[in-house]
């Protein structure tokens, strides 16, 4: 019981990082991302492409990929989102879910559907901590999951561009007024989101597999914590990340592998009905 | 120091404002005046590049304004103290003051956070407290500060006595010829007609999107005309 709940702890820091992108773009831009899926998918081929070619290991891609990442989100939003949609959210809406598709297709063209691992039997390693066995790279994704969303919170509340992210988020129009270039922000807050998906693509991949869908599993997931945490809430995004991944631990436990994620839709539509604002959301 | 030509604007197939023709010269206050839904604040949003001008020209200082992104329009000096205050409600006070200087007078922000706290001494006493939870009043103080912060060389404030008792306004008058009396030119943007007319030197009166009327404030303030549409005399 205590492993398992221990266990999904670790596997909710990988669900929370997730989160924490999709709840930071909802919460500055007040758009859903629906491309979230992909970009994660991406991620995890690249994490993938880095190491099958270069043998760079996943754990050493983190800093690399993160910069890229912000990198190609920053100018996703900038140059192709923010244009394409025309300020409009039900445009943006639309470019997201045409992008997933853009980046889903390409994948499934260049690596067909086929599944593929790291191939390295690491994955498989485990630490003795007292009485429980516990898997040594989700241990490790723990740690720099938390690292990371605290770095995140950091950068928001003491860095210039954080302060603009949080301007824009509540008041853009007075943001805009000071001198601060929406456009920018959001291009920014776009790339820290995806930031956030190549740290979590590095972290998963020695435990998981890669295909050209594999994104889609998480962030349906993820998107049940957003809600759970609270739309655009990054503790929120945080806690029930963890939540989420012990109730599914927990769940997997009592009921089958199979039926684990029950429970997380079973919580999800109680406090949908319960606290409509989740957890840790502003009260309207 | 502004002059505007011919300008046009509108939201989709709506034309809002339909040639206007105007100026600023330094050290002056002056007042556009209008009913509700005119395009006063429009106007104010298109001189801060906030709303694209279809038509005409914007000149500060002899440089053309219209097309500049409202970054590039605050760092020339033209600062826009919204309607509706729009302050930062989940930011500290002092927070919010700091913004003013983002992209302006940035090495000066200690001094003039000291200028503004002097200039309201309310805010210093509130430094800590979420804007959010100020009174209608504070919330236009920190406003306007937040607008003095960037050192502007002309201030747009629309609508400033909005929402204030009438003893507020008074003060808000008062303050307004203050900040004036300093060289500070003002475009003020009012439905108070008689004290906007009281403080201004010159008055455009708004109507179907063009300037109905204009000319010295002592003048209109004694039109028969806008006696009877704006003040029901
Ligand atoms: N974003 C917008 N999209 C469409 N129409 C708009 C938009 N903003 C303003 N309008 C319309 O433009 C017209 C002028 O509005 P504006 O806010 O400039 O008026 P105003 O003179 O400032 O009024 P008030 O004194 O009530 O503040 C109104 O008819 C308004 O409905
Ligand atoms: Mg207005």
């Amino acid at each position: 019981m205590a492993e398992a709940v221990a266990n999904g702890l670790l596997a909710g820091a990988a669900y929370a990082l997730v989160a924490l992108g999709l709840t930071l773009v909802y919460g500055v831009l007040h758009i859903v991302n629906f491309a979230h899926g992909a970009l994660l998918t991406l991620a995890m081929f690249a994490a993938w492409g880095l190491h099958a070619a270069f043998g760079l290991d996943p754990y050493l891609a983190i800093l690399p990929m993160a910069a890229g990442f912000m990198a190609l989100g920053y100018g996703l939003q900038r140059w192709v989102i923010g244009p394409a949609s025309h300020g409009d959210d039900g445009n943006t809406l639309l470019v997201t879910l045409g992008l997933s598709i853009v980046i889903e297709n390409a994948l499934l063209a260049l690596f067909r559907s086929d599944t593929r691992t790291l191939g390295a039997d690491s994955g498989f390693d485990v630490v003795e901590l007292g009485p429980m066995l516990l898997s040594r790279p989700r241990l490790i994704g723990f740690g720099v999951s938390l690292l990371a969303a605290a770095l995140l919170w950091a950068v928001l509340s003491a860095t210039d561009t954080g302060k603009a992210i949080r301007a824009v988020a509540k008041e853009k129009l007075g943001a805009q007024l000071c001198g601060i270039d929406p456009r920018h922000v959001y291009a920014v807050t776009f790339g820290l989101g995806c930031a956030c998906l190549a740290v979590a693509a590095c972290l998963l991949l020695p435990t998981f597999y890669v295909n050209p869908r594999v994104g889609n599993a998480f962030v349906l997931v993820a998107f049940t914590i957003v809600v759970l945490g609270g739309m655009g809430s990054i503790p929120g995004a945080l806690v029930g990340g963890l939540f989420v991944g012990v109730v599914e631990s927990l769940g997997g436990l009592l009921l089958g592998e199979s039926l684990g994620q029950l429970g997380i839709f079973v919580i999800f539509i109680l406090v949908l009905l319960l606290r409509p604002t989740g957890l840790f959301g502003a009260r309207a | 120091m502004l002059e505007v030509k011919g300008l046009r604007a509108g939201y989709g197939p709506v034309e809002v404002l339909r040639g206007l023709d105007m100026a600023v010269s330094a050290g002056e206050i002056v007042a556009v005046l209008g009913a509700n839904g005119v395009g006063k604040t429009t106007l104010n949003k298109v001189l801060s590049g906030v709303v694209p001008a279809r038509a005409g020209e914007i000149r500060f200082d002899g440089a053309r304004l219209d097309g500049m992104d409202p970054a590039a329009i605050v760092e020339a000096g033209l600062i826009h103290v919204p309607e509706g205050r729009r302050i930062f409600p989940n930011m500290n006070v002092r927070e919010n003051l700091e913004f003013g200087s983002y992209r302006r007078a940035r090495r000066r922000r200690a001094s003039n956070l000291e200028r503004v706290f002097e200039t309201f001494p309310r805010l210093r006493e509130r430094a800590r407290q979420a804007a959010g939870t100020l009174s209608g009043g504070e919330q236009q103080m920190l406003a306007i500060g937040r607008g003095m912060m960037a050192e502007p060389r002309l201030l747009i404030l629309d609508e400033p006595s909005l929402g204030l008792s009438p003893l507020l306004v008074e003060e808000m008058f008062a303050l307004i010829l203050r900040l004036n009396a300093g060289g500070l030119p003002i475009l003020l943007v009012e439905q108070n007609v008689v004290q906007s007319l009281e403080i201004a030197s010159r008055g455009f009166i708004l109507e179907n999107g063009t300037f109905a009327m204009s000319g010295p404030a002592a003048a209109l303030r004694d039109d028969p005309e806008l006696r009877r549409v704006y003040l029901g005399l």
